[in-house]
Protein backbone atom coordinates (compact mmCIF):
# COMPACT_ATOMS: atom_id res chain seq x y z
CA UNK A 1 0.00 0.00 0.00
CA UNK A 2 1.21 3.50 -0.78
CA UNK A 3 2.58 5.30 2.24
CA UNK A 4 0.81 8.42 1.01
CA UNK A 5 -2.64 7.09 1.88
CA UNK A 6 -3.71 8.18 5.34
CA UNK A 7 -5.33 5.91 7.87
CA UNK A 8 -9.05 6.28 8.47
CA UNK A 9 -10.14 9.36 10.34
CA UNK A 10 -11.08 8.71 13.96
CA UNK A 11 -14.83 8.30 14.51
CA UNK A 12 -14.84 10.49 17.59
CA UNK A 13 -12.59 13.14 19.04
CA UNK A 14 -10.25 12.02 21.80
CA UNK A 15 -10.72 15.31 23.63
CA UNK A 16 -11.63 15.26 27.28
CA UNK A 17 -15.12 16.60 27.87
CA UNK A 18 -17.09 18.22 30.68
CA UNK A 19 -20.73 18.98 31.35
CA UNK A 20 -21.57 22.66 31.68
CA UNK A 21 -24.77 24.45 32.67
CA UNK A 22 -25.16 28.11 31.92
CA UNK A 23 -27.69 30.77 31.08
CA UNK A 24 -27.57 32.24 27.59
CA UNK A 25 -29.76 35.23 26.80
CA UNK A 26 -32.01 34.22 29.67
CA UNK A 27 -32.32 30.58 28.66
CA UNK A 28 -30.82 27.85 30.88
CA UNK A 29 -28.94 25.15 28.99
CA UNK A 30 -26.80 22.12 29.84
CA UNK A 31 -24.35 20.62 27.34
CA UNK A 32 -21.41 18.25 27.18
CA UNK A 33 -18.46 20.13 25.67
CA UNK A 34 -14.89 19.42 24.76
CA UNK A 35 -12.72 21.09 27.42
CA UNK A 36 -10.80 22.93 24.73
CA UNK A 37 -13.94 24.28 23.05
CA UNK A 38 -13.78 28.07 22.90
CA UNK A 39 -16.87 29.89 24.13
CA UNK A 40 -17.10 31.62 20.73
CA UNK A 41 -17.22 28.26 18.90
CA UNK A 42 -19.62 26.84 21.48
CA UNK A 43 -22.06 29.70 20.87
CA UNK A 44 -21.80 29.45 17.10
CA UNK A 45 -21.36 25.78 16.32
CA UNK A 46 -23.22 24.10 19.15
CA UNK A 47 -25.97 26.62 19.92
CA UNK A 48 -26.38 28.17 16.49
CA UNK A 49 -25.99 31.70 17.89
CA UNK A 50 -24.04 32.96 14.91
CA UNK A 51 -24.46 36.63 15.78
CA UNK A 52 -21.20 36.38 17.72
CA UNK A 53 -18.50 36.61 15.08
CA UNK A 54 -15.01 35.17 15.08
CA UNK A 55 -12.19 37.20 13.58
CA UNK A 56 -8.67 36.97 14.93
CA UNK A 57 -9.09 34.38 17.70
CA UNK A 58 -6.45 36.02 19.86
CA UNK A 59 -8.31 38.89 21.44
CA UNK A 60 -7.26 41.71 19.13
CA UNK A 61 -10.21 42.34 16.81
CA UNK A 62 -13.05 42.30 19.34
CA UNK A 63 -15.81 40.93 17.10
CA UNK A 64 -16.44 37.93 19.40
CA UNK A 65 -17.21 40.16 22.40
CA UNK A 66 -20.09 38.95 24.60
CA UNK A 67 -21.18 39.86 28.13
CA UNK A 68 -20.11 37.30 30.74
CA UNK A 69 -21.62 37.69 34.23
CA UNK A 70 -22.19 41.37 33.60
CA UNK A 71 -18.77 42.19 32.14
CA UNK A 72 -17.93 42.31 28.44
CA UNK A 73 -15.30 39.75 27.50
CA UNK A 74 -13.74 38.04 24.52
CA UNK A 75 -15.50 34.74 23.87
CA UNK A 76 -12.47 33.59 21.85
CA UNK A 77 -10.28 33.99 24.94
CA UNK A 78 -12.70 32.11 27.17
CA UNK A 79 -13.19 28.37 27.25
CA UNK A 80 -16.75 27.10 27.30
CA UNK A 81 -15.91 25.18 30.50
CA UNK A 82 -14.92 28.45 32.18
CA UNK A 83 -18.44 29.71 31.51
CA UNK A 84 -20.00 26.88 33.54
CA UNK A 85 -22.57 28.56 35.80
CA UNK A 86 -22.20 31.90 34.04
CA UNK A 87 -24.83 34.25 32.67
CA UNK A 88 -23.97 35.07 29.05
CA UNK A 89 -25.52 37.71 26.83
CA UNK A 90 -24.90 37.82 23.09
CA UNK A 91 -25.92 40.27 20.38
CA UNK A 92 -29.09 38.20 19.85
CA UNK A 93 -30.34 39.47 23.22
CA UNK A 94 -30.22 43.17 22.37
CA UNK A 95 -33.33 43.83 20.28
CA UNK A 96 -36.75 43.36 21.86
CA UNK A 97 -38.95 40.45 20.76
CA UNK A 98 -41.02 42.81 18.60
CA UNK A 99 -37.88 43.87 16.74
CA UNK A 100 -37.39 47.21 18.52
CA UNK A 101 -33.68 47.90 18.43
CA UNK A 102 -31.56 48.51 21.51
CA UNK A 103 -30.51 52.17 21.79
CA UNK A 104 -26.95 51.34 20.73
CA UNK A 105 -28.23 49.37 17.71
CA UNK A 106 -30.59 52.24 16.84
CA UNK A 107 -27.69 54.70 17.03
CA UNK A 108 -25.55 52.52 14.72
CA UNK A 109 -28.48 52.36 12.30
CA UNK A 110 -29.11 56.11 12.32
CA UNK A 111 -25.44 57.09 12.02
CA UNK A 112 -24.60 54.45 9.39
CA UNK A 113 -21.91 53.12 11.73
CA UNK A 114 -21.42 49.92 9.74
CA UNK A 115 -20.79 48.81 6.21
CA UNK A 116 -20.22 45.07 5.97
CA UNK A 117 -21.34 44.52 9.56
CA UNK A 118 -18.85 41.80 10.44
CA UNK A 119 -17.37 43.70 13.38
CA UNK A 120 -20.68 45.19 14.51
CA UNK A 121 -21.80 42.59 17.10
CA UNK A 122 -18.54 43.10 18.97
CA UNK A 123 -18.84 46.89 18.90
CA UNK A 124 -22.43 46.64 20.11
CA UNK A 125 -21.67 44.31 23.02
CA UNK A 126 -18.60 46.32 24.11
CA UNK A 127 -20.57 49.57 24.00
CA UNK A 128 -23.74 48.22 25.62
CA UNK A 129 -21.63 46.99 28.54
CA UNK A 130 -19.61 50.22 28.65
CA UNK A 131 -22.80 52.26 29.05
CA UNK A 132 -24.13 49.78 31.64
CA UNK A 133 -20.94 49.92 33.66
CA UNK A 134 -19.98 53.57 33.37
CA UNK A 135 -22.21 56.07 35.19
CA UNK A 136 -20.57 59.09 33.54
CA UNK A 137 -18.99 57.97 30.28
CA UNK A 138 -16.27 60.12 28.72
CA UNK A 139 -17.88 61.41 25.52
CA UNK A 140 -14.89 63.41 24.33
CA UNK A 141 -13.40 62.33 20.99
CA UNK A 142 -10.41 60.88 22.83
CA UNK A 143 -12.55 59.14 25.44
CA UNK A 144 -14.77 57.50 22.83
CA UNK A 145 -11.81 56.38 20.72
CA UNK A 146 -10.19 54.89 23.80
CA UNK A 147 -13.28 52.73 24.39
CA UNK A 148 -13.50 51.80 20.71
CA UNK A 149 -9.80 50.86 20.55
CA UNK A 150 -10.62 47.28 21.54
CA UNK A 151 -12.71 46.70 18.41
CA UNK A 152 -11.41 46.80 14.85
CA UNK A 153 -13.48 47.85 11.81
CA UNK A 154 -11.95 47.54 8.36
CA UNK A 155 -14.70 49.42 6.48
CA UNK A 156 -15.91 52.64 7.99
CA UNK A 157 -12.88 54.44 9.35
CA UNK A 158 -14.58 54.92 12.73
CA UNK A 159 -15.99 58.43 12.13
CA UNK A 160 -19.56 57.20 12.02
CA UNK A 161 -18.97 54.80 14.90
CA UNK A 162 -17.79 57.69 17.08
CA UNK A 163 -20.92 59.60 16.06
CA UNK A 164 -23.04 56.55 16.93
CA UNK A 165 -21.56 56.41 20.43
CA UNK A 166 -22.62 60.02 20.98
CA UNK A 167 -26.07 59.30 19.54
CA UNK A 168 -26.42 56.22 21.74
CA UNK A 169 -25.59 58.35 24.79
CA UNK A 170 -28.42 60.70 23.78
CA UNK A 171 -30.87 57.85 23.31
CA UNK A 172 -29.86 56.40 26.67
CA UNK A 173 -30.28 59.85 28.31
CA UNK A 174 -26.69 59.82 29.54
CA UNK A 175 -25.94 63.00 31.45
CA UNK A 176 -23.77 65.35 29.41
CA UNK A 177 -24.85 63.93 26.03
CA UNK A 178 -26.03 66.67 23.65
CA UNK A 179 -29.66 66.50 22.68
CA UNK B 1 -6.14 28.97 15.89
CA UNK B 2 -7.73 26.46 18.26
CA UNK B 3 -6.16 25.27 21.50
CA UNK B 4 -4.41 21.89 21.53
CA UNK B 5 -5.82 19.09 23.67
CA UNK B 6 -5.39 19.35 27.41
CA UNK B 7 -6.94 18.04 30.59
CA UNK B 8 -9.03 20.61 32.43
CA UNK B 9 -8.88 20.58 36.22
CA UNK B 10 -10.95 22.87 38.38
CA UNK B 11 -9.33 23.58 41.75
CA UNK B 12 -11.67 24.64 44.53
CA UNK B 13 -8.93 25.29 47.09
CA UNK B 14 -5.30 26.39 46.93
CA UNK B 15 -4.32 22.93 48.23
CA UNK B 16 -6.10 21.27 45.30
CA UNK B 17 -4.35 23.57 42.86
CA UNK B 18 -0.94 22.80 44.36
CA UNK B 19 -1.65 19.06 44.35
CA UNK B 20 -2.54 19.26 40.65
CA UNK B 21 0.62 21.30 39.99
CA UNK B 22 2.78 18.81 41.85
CA UNK B 23 1.27 15.81 40.04
CA UNK B 24 2.54 16.89 36.61
CA UNK B 25 5.43 19.17 35.68
CA UNK B 26 3.70 20.49 32.54
CA UNK B 27 0.63 22.30 33.84
CA UNK B 28 -0.56 25.87 33.34
CA UNK B 29 -2.62 28.01 35.68
CA UNK B 30 -5.84 29.34 34.13
CA UNK B 31 -7.05 32.54 35.85
CA UNK B 32 -8.41 35.23 33.52
CA UNK B 33 -6.95 33.48 30.48
CA UNK B 34 -6.21 36.67 28.57
CA UNK B 35 -2.55 35.74 28.03
CA UNK B 36 -2.87 31.95 28.28
CA UNK B 37 -5.68 31.53 25.72
CA UNK B 38 -3.86 33.41 22.93
CA UNK B 39 -0.78 31.33 23.71
CA UNK B 40 -2.85 28.14 23.37
CA UNK B 41 -4.78 29.35 20.31
CA UNK B 42 -1.47 30.04 18.57
CA UNK B 43 -0.17 26.71 19.89
CA UNK B 44 2.85 28.40 21.37
CA UNK B 45 2.25 26.32 24.49
CA UNK B 46 0.99 22.78 24.98
CA UNK B 47 0.41 22.10 28.68
CA UNK B 48 -0.83 18.62 29.62
CA UNK B 49 -3.33 20.17 31.94
CA UNK B 50 -4.93 23.53 32.75
CA UNK B 51 -5.70 24.21 36.39
CA UNK B 52 -8.61 26.64 36.67
CA UNK B 53 -8.23 28.67 39.87
CA UNK B 54 -11.17 31.00 39.26
CA UNK B 55 -13.42 29.24 41.78
CA UNK B 56 -11.03 29.53 44.75
CA UNK B 57 -12.78 32.23 46.81
CA UNK B 58 -9.73 33.41 48.79
CA UNK B 59 -7.94 34.44 45.58
CA UNK B 60 -10.49 37.17 44.83
CA UNK B 61 -9.54 39.26 47.85
CA UNK B 62 -8.09 42.74 47.92
CA UNK B 63 -6.37 43.83 51.15
CA UNK B 64 -5.05 47.30 51.79
CA UNK B 65 -2.78 47.80 54.82
CA UNK B 66 -0.66 50.79 55.85
CA UNK B 67 2.23 49.46 53.81
CA UNK B 68 0.85 47.32 50.98
CA UNK B 69 -1.91 46.78 48.48
CA UNK B 70 -2.35 43.02 48.27
CA UNK B 71 -4.17 41.82 45.16
CA UNK B 72 -5.33 38.20 45.02
CA UNK B 73 -4.65 36.06 41.96
CA UNK B 74 -8.26 36.19 40.70
CA UNK B 75 -8.74 39.96 40.99
CA UNK B 76 -9.45 41.31 37.52
CA UNK B 77 -7.45 44.23 36.16
CA UNK B 78 -10.56 46.32 35.65
CA UNK B 79 -11.56 45.81 39.31
CA UNK B 80 -8.23 47.26 40.39
CA UNK B 81 -8.48 50.09 37.87
CA UNK B 82 -11.83 51.34 39.21
CA UNK B 83 -11.06 50.68 42.92
CA UNK B 84 -10.84 54.10 44.60
CA UNK B 85 -9.09 52.90 47.78
CA UNK B 86 -6.38 51.19 45.74
CA UNK B 87 -6.01 54.38 43.76
CA UNK B 88 -5.45 56.34 46.95
CA UNK B 89 -2.89 53.84 48.24
CA UNK B 90 -0.94 53.41 45.00
CA UNK B 91 -2.19 55.57 42.11
CA UNK B 92 0.33 54.03 39.71
CA UNK B 93 -1.96 51.05 39.21
CA UNK B 94 -4.86 53.01 37.72
CA UNK B 95 -2.57 55.12 35.56
CA UNK B 96 -0.76 52.04 34.27
CA UNK B 97 -3.81 49.84 33.74
CA UNK B 98 -5.24 52.37 31.29
CA UNK B 99 -2.41 51.24 28.99
CA UNK B 100 -2.86 47.49 29.51
CA UNK B 101 -4.51 45.94 26.44
CA UNK B 102 -8.15 47.06 26.02
CA UNK B 103 -10.97 47.65 28.46
CA UNK B 104 -12.75 44.42 27.49
CA UNK B 105 -9.52 42.44 28.00
CA UNK B 106 -9.01 44.09 31.40
CA UNK B 107 -12.52 42.99 32.40
CA UNK B 108 -11.28 39.39 32.41
CA UNK B 109 -7.49 39.60 32.69
CA UNK B 110 -5.97 39.49 36.18
CA UNK B 111 -3.16 41.59 37.63
CA UNK B 112 -1.36 38.51 38.97
CA UNK B 113 -1.83 36.70 35.65
CA UNK B 114 -0.01 39.48 33.83
CA UNK B 115 2.84 39.32 36.36
CA UNK B 116 3.08 35.52 36.20
CA UNK B 117 2.97 35.53 32.39
CA UNK B 118 5.92 37.95 32.58
CA UNK B 119 5.93 39.33 29.06
CA UNK B 120 8.94 41.63 29.01
CA UNK B 121 6.88 44.26 27.19
CA UNK B 122 3.99 44.14 29.69
CA UNK B 123 3.37 47.21 31.83
CA UNK B 124 2.46 45.74 35.24
CA UNK B 125 5.74 43.84 35.82
CA UNK B 126 7.67 47.10 35.40
CA UNK B 127 5.45 48.77 38.00
CA UNK B 128 5.95 45.95 40.53
CA UNK B 129 9.70 46.18 39.92
CA UNK B 130 9.87 49.98 40.20
CA UNK B 131 7.84 50.03 43.42
CA UNK B 132 9.95 47.21 44.93
CA UNK B 133 6.85 45.05 45.24
CA UNK B 134 6.66 41.31 45.68
CA UNK B 135 4.53 38.27 44.92
CA UNK B 136 3.25 35.67 47.36
CA UNK B 137 3.67 32.10 46.24
CA UNK B 138 2.42 28.77 47.60
CA UNK B 139 3.96 25.38 46.83
CA UNK B 140 3.98 21.87 48.33
CA UNK B 141 6.40 23.07 51.02
CA UNK B 142 4.34 26.08 52.04
CA UNK B 143 4.27 29.76 51.24
CA UNK B 144 7.09 32.11 50.30
CA UNK B 145 7.48 35.67 49.15
CA UNK B 146 9.51 36.61 46.07
CA UNK B 147 10.73 40.18 45.50
CA UNK B 148 9.97 41.60 42.05
CA UNK B 149 13.68 41.90 41.29
CA UNK B 150 14.07 38.15 41.92
CA UNK B 151 10.81 37.12 40.28
CA UNK B 152 11.22 38.34 36.71
CA UNK B 153 14.01 36.35 35.03
CA UNK B 154 13.58 36.42 31.25
CA UNK B 155 10.92 36.56 28.50
CA UNK B 156 7.89 34.69 29.91
CA UNK B 157 10.12 33.24 32.62
CA UNK B 158 9.86 33.80 36.36
CA UNK B 159 11.30 32.33 39.55
CA UNK B 160 8.06 30.38 40.03
CA UNK B 161 8.59 26.61 40.21
CA UNK B 162 6.36 24.25 38.18
CA UNK B 163 4.63 23.07 41.38
CA UNK B 164 3.95 26.55 42.73
CA UNK B 165 1.11 29.05 42.40
CA UNK B 166 1.25 32.84 42.72
CA UNK B 167 -1.54 33.65 45.15
CA UNK B 168 -1.17 37.43 45.36
CA UNK B 169 0.79 40.47 44.27
CA UNK B 170 1.80 43.09 46.84
CA UNK B 171 2.35 46.66 45.67
CA UNK B 172 3.79 49.02 48.31
CA UNK B 173 1.63 51.95 49.36
CA UNK B 174 3.14 55.22 48.13
CA UNK B 175 3.85 57.60 51.03
CA UNK B 176 2.13 60.99 50.95
CA UNK B 177 4.17 63.45 48.92
CA UNK B 178 5.63 60.74 46.68
CA UNK B 179 5.76 61.63 42.99
CA UNK B 180 4.71 58.95 40.53
CA UNK B 181 4.04 58.47 36.84
CA UNK B 182 3.66 55.76 34.21
CA UNK B 183 3.69 56.50 30.51
CA UNK B 184 4.45 54.64 27.32
CA UNK B 185 4.67 55.08 23.58
CA UNK B 186 2.89 52.51 21.43
CA UNK B 187 1.98 52.54 17.75
CA UNK B 188 -1.68 51.83 18.50
CA UNK B 189 -3.74 52.10 21.66
CA UNK B 190 -3.73 48.80 23.51
CA UNK B 191 -0.63 47.43 21.79
CA UNK B 192 2.42 46.35 23.67
CA UNK B 193 4.49 49.51 23.84
CA UNK B 194 7.76 50.24 22.06
CA UNK B 195 8.79 51.25 25.59
CA UNK B 196 7.09 52.24 28.82
CA UNK B 197 8.57 53.97 31.87
CA UNK B 198 7.46 53.96 35.50
CA UNK B 199 8.76 56.61 37.93
CA UNK B 200 8.50 56.88 41.73
CA UNK B 201 10.41 59.72 43.41
CA UNK B 202 10.43 61.98 46.45
CA UNK B 203 11.59 65.52 46.97
CA UNK B 204 12.57 67.32 50.21
CA UNK B 205 11.37 70.76 51.27
CA UNK B 206 14.34 72.39 49.51
CA UNK B 207 13.36 70.82 46.20
CA UNK B 208 16.15 68.23 46.21
CA UNK B 209 15.32 64.75 45.00
CA UNK B 210 15.84 62.33 47.90
CA UNK B 211 14.93 59.09 46.17
CA UNK B 212 14.14 57.94 42.65
CA UNK B 213 13.10 54.56 41.26
CA UNK B 214 12.71 54.16 37.52
CA UNK B 215 11.79 51.02 35.63
CA UNK B 216 10.99 50.26 32.01
CA UNK B 217 9.18 47.65 29.97
CA UNK B 218 9.68 46.70 26.33
CA UNK B 219 13.42 47.35 26.26
CA UNK B 220 14.88 43.95 27.13
CA UNK B 221 14.20 40.36 28.10
CA UNK B 222 12.48 41.38 31.34
CA UNK B 223 11.40 44.59 33.07
CA UNK B 224 14.54 46.62 33.77
CA UNK B 225 15.44 49.16 36.47
CA UNK B 226 17.11 52.29 35.09
CA UNK B 227 19.82 52.61 37.75
CA UNK B 228 21.92 55.05 35.69
CA UNK B 229 19.04 57.53 35.52
CA UNK B 230 18.22 57.01 39.20
CA UNK B 231 21.79 57.91 40.29
CA UNK B 232 21.68 61.18 38.33
CA UNK B 233 18.31 62.22 39.74
CA UNK B 234 18.95 61.50 43.44
CA UNK B 235 20.50 64.59 45.03
CA UNK B 236 19.66 66.78 42.03
CA UNK B 237 17.13 69.59 42.01
CA UNK B 238 15.22 67.86 39.19
CA UNK B 239 16.06 70.76 36.91
CA UNK B 240 16.02 70.54 33.14
CA UNK B 241 19.70 69.55 32.88
CA UNK B 242 19.42 66.74 35.43
CA UNK B 243 16.29 65.37 33.80
CA UNK B 244 17.86 65.47 30.33
CA UNK B 245 20.97 63.74 31.67
CA UNK B 246 18.80 61.05 33.28
CA UNK B 247 17.07 60.44 29.95
CA UNK B 248 20.42 60.09 28.19
CA UNK B 249 21.73 57.77 30.89
CA UNK B 250 18.73 55.48 30.40
CA UNK B 251 19.59 54.80 26.74
CA UNK B 252 22.22 52.17 27.54
CA UNK B 253 19.59 50.05 29.32
CA UNK B 254 17.97 49.10 25.99
CA UNK B 255 18.86 45.47 25.26
CA UNK B 256 16.27 44.76 22.56
CA UNK B 257 17.92 44.62 19.13
CA UNK B 258 16.31 46.12 16.03
CA UNK B 259 12.92 44.46 15.50
CA UNK B 260 9.87 44.92 13.30
CA UNK B 261 8.46 47.63 15.59
CA UNK B 262 11.52 49.79 16.07
CA UNK B 263 15.27 49.97 15.61
CA UNK B 264 17.38 49.87 18.74
CA UNK B 265 18.38 53.50 18.23
CA UNK B 266 14.74 54.57 17.94
CA UNK B 267 13.83 52.60 21.05
CA UNK B 268 16.64 54.36 22.95
CA UNK B 269 15.26 57.70 21.78
CA UNK B 270 11.76 56.72 22.90
CA UNK B 271 13.07 55.58 26.29
CA UNK B 272 15.01 58.80 26.87
CA UNK B 273 11.94 60.85 25.96
CA UNK B 274 9.69 58.82 28.27
CA UNK B 275 12.15 59.18 31.16
CA UNK B 276 12.14 62.96 30.72
CA UNK B 277 8.37 63.27 30.37
CA UNK B 278 7.54 60.96 33.26
CA UNK B 279 10.11 62.44 35.64
CA UNK B 280 8.64 65.89 34.96
CA UNK B 281 5.14 64.59 35.70
CA UNK B 282 6.25 62.71 38.82
CA UNK B 283 8.18 65.75 40.10
CA UNK B 284 5.11 67.95 39.70
CA UNK B 285 3.04 65.43 41.65
CA UNK B 286 5.70 65.37 44.40
CA UNK B 287 5.30 69.13 44.69
CA UNK B 288 8.75 69.98 43.31
CA UNK B 289 9.10 73.58 42.11
CA UNK B 290 8.64 73.67 38.33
Amino acid sequence: MSKKIRSAAPKAATDSTAEISLTINGEAITREVSTRRLLSDFLRHELGLTGTHVGCEHGVCGCCTVIIDGWAGRSCLTLAVQADGADIRTVESLAADDGTLHAVQQAFHECHALQCGFCTPGFLMSLVNYFERTPSPDLSEDGIRSVLAGNLCRCTGYQNIVAAVRRAAELLNVEGAKS
Amino acid sequence: MKPPQFEYQRALTIEEAIAARAANDNTAILAGGQSLLPTLNFRLGAPDSLIDISRIPSLSQIEITDSEVKIGAMVRQRQVEIHDEINQANPLLRETLAHVAHLVIRNRGTVVGSLAHADAAAELPSVLLTCDGRVEVVGPNGARSIAADEFFRFHLTTALKPDELVTAACFPVLAPGTGWAFGEIARRRGDYAIAGVCVVLSVDSNGNCTSASLGACGIGSRPIRLHGAEKILVGSRLDEDAIAAAGDAAREAVETPDDTQASQAYRQQVLATLVRRNVVRAAARAGAPA
